[in-house]
């Protein structure tokens, strides 16, 4: 620890950037062996918010251990209260009623929207450009007010549990929807005006943070990050859950690899799933939102093993069952970690100002990192 | 480019090294191999044009209180196709081949397996802690790990 | 009608028949003294909060609304807090370097106000040489900046002051050269002869597509001079934190924030008194009527509108562009910027020689 003060034997220049960093949103610490300005080397120090929710798990029952996932990947916690409700019931053998399929579907595209909205606003406030966040925020604004009346909460919703949805949707929910719908296209343009067009913007993202289909596949990246280095890794259309096989949307691809290519998959990606709630929003099913279940839920012995995919990439649950009320050991494969690995490859070589714009399109966030 | 089944598969990897076994039950094959072999299994199903295991999704390890498991998680991004690897490792000495050198990102992985379970990876580039403080005792996700300050009994 | 010039020479008037000669310049200058600080003051909080305005305005949002009539003593209320706050001093740092360096930055920013022209017959010093000495005081603000980046034994604060040190004498040259262009128009160093010049039409009309050219290029360069987002890199906050005032605490931080919003005042003045006549009202050819009613505009209200104009313009920037890297920074001035403000001198040199402006 005592040469991150100073300088190394050949002179480079060592610094922190983080835990308390501006570009790094949260509590990431990387330590940066610049040659002048030159990155030379990056190195991750995790840890800062580590609450060891794996092993928490281990003592909670099936139904609490999905509330403290909220607490992983904040900015999808629906998605992510989704994988976990979905490995028990896939180990219990639950059939999810239709309406909870489609509720939990348009909940998690409207999760996706608002996570990359908030990146979007974050990823040009590290570019030096601070009104696109206002802007990015003005609609994710609507998309937690919906979230708010139906489940309650704005950003740990918890509204997922196994067998369902915890509650029935507000009678507001489909209006409101609409409307949201209505002013995210007639603002989307102003995106692509503000910042996707600006030449210095694309000076910055183009050729910067390249990353080859191989290494992306190497590194183990998944979601927008992968994607815009061409490998097809959308869980959604590989391996379905709920209802996705009966969607239509694409799966956005990008060949180029570097920061500009992972800012448009993002974008494109969003419009994506404004597709996917337009197609279920006016056709959700009447019925029950929740299987019946029982009380206390005991998985079979086994080994359960879900994959969704959340704003950031592939979220896994992996969860090993003795039999009991408790999981006996509960892995989350959580996108953020392996995206993370591949930093030091993107950014070797290049300048410090290239750090936040690859960093950024890398969308972290620290607690999914962490767990 | 079609995906193998599990039966397919499970011939498939035979062929590779006679030696492993099978586990029943689960979506995916679940296949044992010993720390000794694991190597030159991995290398094969890596660079094999048959099944080409080129994603590693997820490795971790279970602690099953007489002896640590090392889950991997190999997908093919090509064929599609899954399988669950497992090695079965001594607890008291804890030692296993890095796998790093073969999926890069195994590299960061390993070390979070090494600091929460105390396995010791083998020719591992930089193996520290990752995510404890570098002076903290003991491995917090072993069983038998206490804590008197930090963990509260339910 | 309102003007400047009557309350100076009002005031010279009296003090002439009251005092002796000596005791009337000596009360001169320290009266132009307090004018400069307490104009000085002003600006700094008009700046701040017009930022902050514009700012809200661009982001939809509505900006300080509580400390005042539309918030507009909330940078009183901030200055007074930032007053009352300590000072700190890191323990590595060089005492006397980290204390000058506001400092220097302050007074460097007083200096450049002397030759300016705030309105008719209103100048501190009329220097027949103005525009060299604007152009040569104006490049002592790095000697600031790299020293406070130097002395705060910090590395953020270094790697900012050597990307502000960089910055600043690279861009120098293109608001010099383009300053220059307009100087050979002019056939005069002086400002007072420069406004006077543009009695009969302002030089960004006169001077054609050379004249906007170099218009153009000033204001990208003295943006850079300025720190000014999109080239702040010296304070590039998601890279550096705050780049060379990053140790800075208190007042002393205070007096950069200041010394940057008056720099922005004193460039956006030079660039409306060379390009758009600073106080002179606009005048259209042969329109009498017109040019009498604009005539009757106070000269003080011209000079501040062109400039608050101005000020509006590099505002907008900042809260529009996103943030360059360093070595586009630096090739923007050499591979761009400077080839053409040195084509573009050529050209309103033969422009000037024969006779084609206005």
């Amino acid at each position: 620890m005592v040469e991150e003060i100073g300088t190394n034997t050949e002179g480079d220049l060592i610094i922190n950037v983080g835990p308390q960093h501006p570009a790094t949103h949260g509590v990431l610490h990387l330590v940066l062996t610049l040659s002048g300005e030159t990155i030379k080397k990056v190195e991750p120090h995790l840890g800062y918010i580590h609450r060891s929710i794996e092993k928490m798990c281990e003592s909670l029952s099936y139904r609490q251990f999905i509330y403290v996932t909220s607490r992983m990947d904040y900015l999808s916690s629906h998605i992510n209260n989704h994988a976990c409700a979905l490995t028990v019931e896939k180990a219990m053998q639950i059939e999810v009623p239709q309406r909870a399929q489609y509720i939990r579907v348009i909940m998690d595209e409207l999760t996706r929207i608002a996570s990359h909205e908030l990146w979007w606003g974050a990823m040009a406030m590290d570019l030096g450009a601070f009104t696109p966040f206002f802007h990015a925020f003005r609609e994710r604004e609507t998309i937690t007010d919906i979230m708010e009346k139906t489940c309650g909460a704005r950003l740990t919703m918890n509204y997922m549990v196994p067998g369902g949805v915890m509650v029935d949707l507000h009678p507001d929910f489909q209006k409101d929807v609409k409307s949201f719908i209505q002013l995210y296209k007639s603002k989307f343009e102003e995106y692509n005006e503000l910042v996707t067009g600006n030449i210095i913007f694309q000076n910055r993202m183009k050729g910067i943070g390249i990353l080859s289909k191989e290494d992306a596949i190497s590194y183990g990246c998944s979601g927008p990050v992968a994607r815009a280095s061409g490998v097809h890794c959308d869980i959604r259309k590989l391996y379905p859950y709920e209802i996705y096989s009966q969607l239509e949307f694409d799966e956005i691809l990008d060949t180029a690899g570097d920061s500009f290519a992972r800012y448009m998959v993002r974008l494109k990606e969003m419009q994506q799933s404004i597709r996917i709630v337009e197609q279920l929003i006016d056709n959700i099913p009447e019925g029950e939102f929740q299987a019946k279940t029982k009380a206390v839920l005991k998985l079979p012995k086994g080994e359960f093993y879900q994959r969704v995919e959340t704003a950031r990439g592939e979220l896994g649950v992996y969860i090993v069952s003795e039999g009991g009320t408790t999981p006996y050991r509960i892995k989350f494969r959580s996108p953020g970690f392996s995206n993370l690995s591949a930093l030091e490859h993107m950014v070797k070589g290049l300048k410090i100002g290239d750090l936040v714009a690859a960093m950024g399109t890398l969308d972290l966030v620290i607690p999914d990192i962490d767990r | 480019m079609i995906a193998m089944t599990n039966e397919e598969l499970k011939i498939k990897l035979t062929e590779f090294l006679p030696t492993i076994t099978f586990e029943e039950g689960g979506e995916w094959l679940n296949v044992f191999v010993t720390p000794r072999e694991l190597r030159s299994f991995v290398q094969k199903i890596r660079t094999s044009e048959d099944v080409l295991f080129d994603y590693l999704f997820c490795l971790t390890c279970v602690d099953w209180k007489t002896h640590f498991n090392i889950v991997y998680h190999f997908s093919s991004t090509t064929y599609r196709h899954n399988f669950v690897l497992k090695v079965k490792i001594d607890r008291a000495n804890p030692e296993i081949e890095t796998v790093s050198d073969i999926w890069r990102t195994a590299e960061m992985l390993e070390r979070e397996v090494y600091d929460l379970f105390g396995v010791k990876f083998l020719n591992h580039p930089d193996l520290r802690r990752l995510i404890m403080p570098d002076d903290w005792q003991g491995w917090p996700l072993r069983k038998d790990y206490e804590d008197a300050i930090n963990m509260i009994k339910l | 009608m309102f003007s400047l010039e009557g309350i100076t020479n009002t005031v010279h008037e009296w003090l002439n028949n009251h005092f002796s000669p000596t005791l009337a310049l000596l009360t001169e200058f320290v009266l132009v003294g307090v004018a400069a600080i307490a104009l000085f003051a002003l600006l700094g909080l008009g700046l701040v909060w017009m930022e902050r305005k514009v700012a809200a305005v661009m982001q939809i949002r509505l900006g300080p609304n509580r400390v005042g009539p539309k918030g507009i003593f909330q940078t009183t209320a901030d200055t007074l807090k930032l007053i009352m706050k300590e000072g700190l001093t890191p323990d590595g740092a060089d005492k006397f370097l980290f204390n000058l360096a506001p400092y220097i930055v302050m007074i460097v920013a007083m200096l450049i106000l002397a030759p300016i022209a705030f309105a008719k017959n209103f100048q501190i010093w009329d220097i027949n040489i103005g525009v060299l000495y604007l152009s040569a005081v104006s490049s002592l603000s790095v000697i600031g900046v790299l020293m406070a980046g130097w002395a705060s034994n910090n590395k953020y604060s270094l790697l900012g002051a050597m990307r502000s040190g960089a910055q600043i004498v690279s861009y120098e040259l293109s608001a010099g050269l383009s300053v220059i262009s307009i100087v050979v128009m002019t056939g005069s160093l002086s400002i007072n002869d420069i406004i006077l010049s543009q009695q009969n039409g302002w030089w960004i009309f006169k001077g054609h597509i050379p004249a906007f050219i170099s218009f153009v290029i000033f204001i990208i360069a003295v943006t850079a001079e300025t720190n000014r987002a999109p080239f702040d890199l010296a304070e590039a906050e998601s890279e550096l934190t705050a780049g060379f005032h990053t140790e800075y605490s208190g007042m002393k931080f205070a007096l950069f924030f200041l010394a940057e919003y008056i720099n922005i005042f004193i460039v956006c003045a030079i660039g409306a008194t060379l390009f758009f006549g600073g106080w002179m009202p606009l005048h259209i050819g042969h329109w009498e009527g017109f040019n009498h009613v604009m005539d009757y505009i106070p000269s003080s209200i011209w000079f501040f509108g062109k400039t608050i104009g101005l000020i509006f313009l590099i505002m907008w920037f900042r809260w529009t562009f996103p943030r360059l890297r360093i070595d586009q920074l630096l090739n923007l001035e050499w591979k761009y910027l400077l080839p053409i403000s040195m084509f573009n001198l050529i050209l309103m040199t033969i422009v000037a020689i024969m006779g084609w402006h206005f």
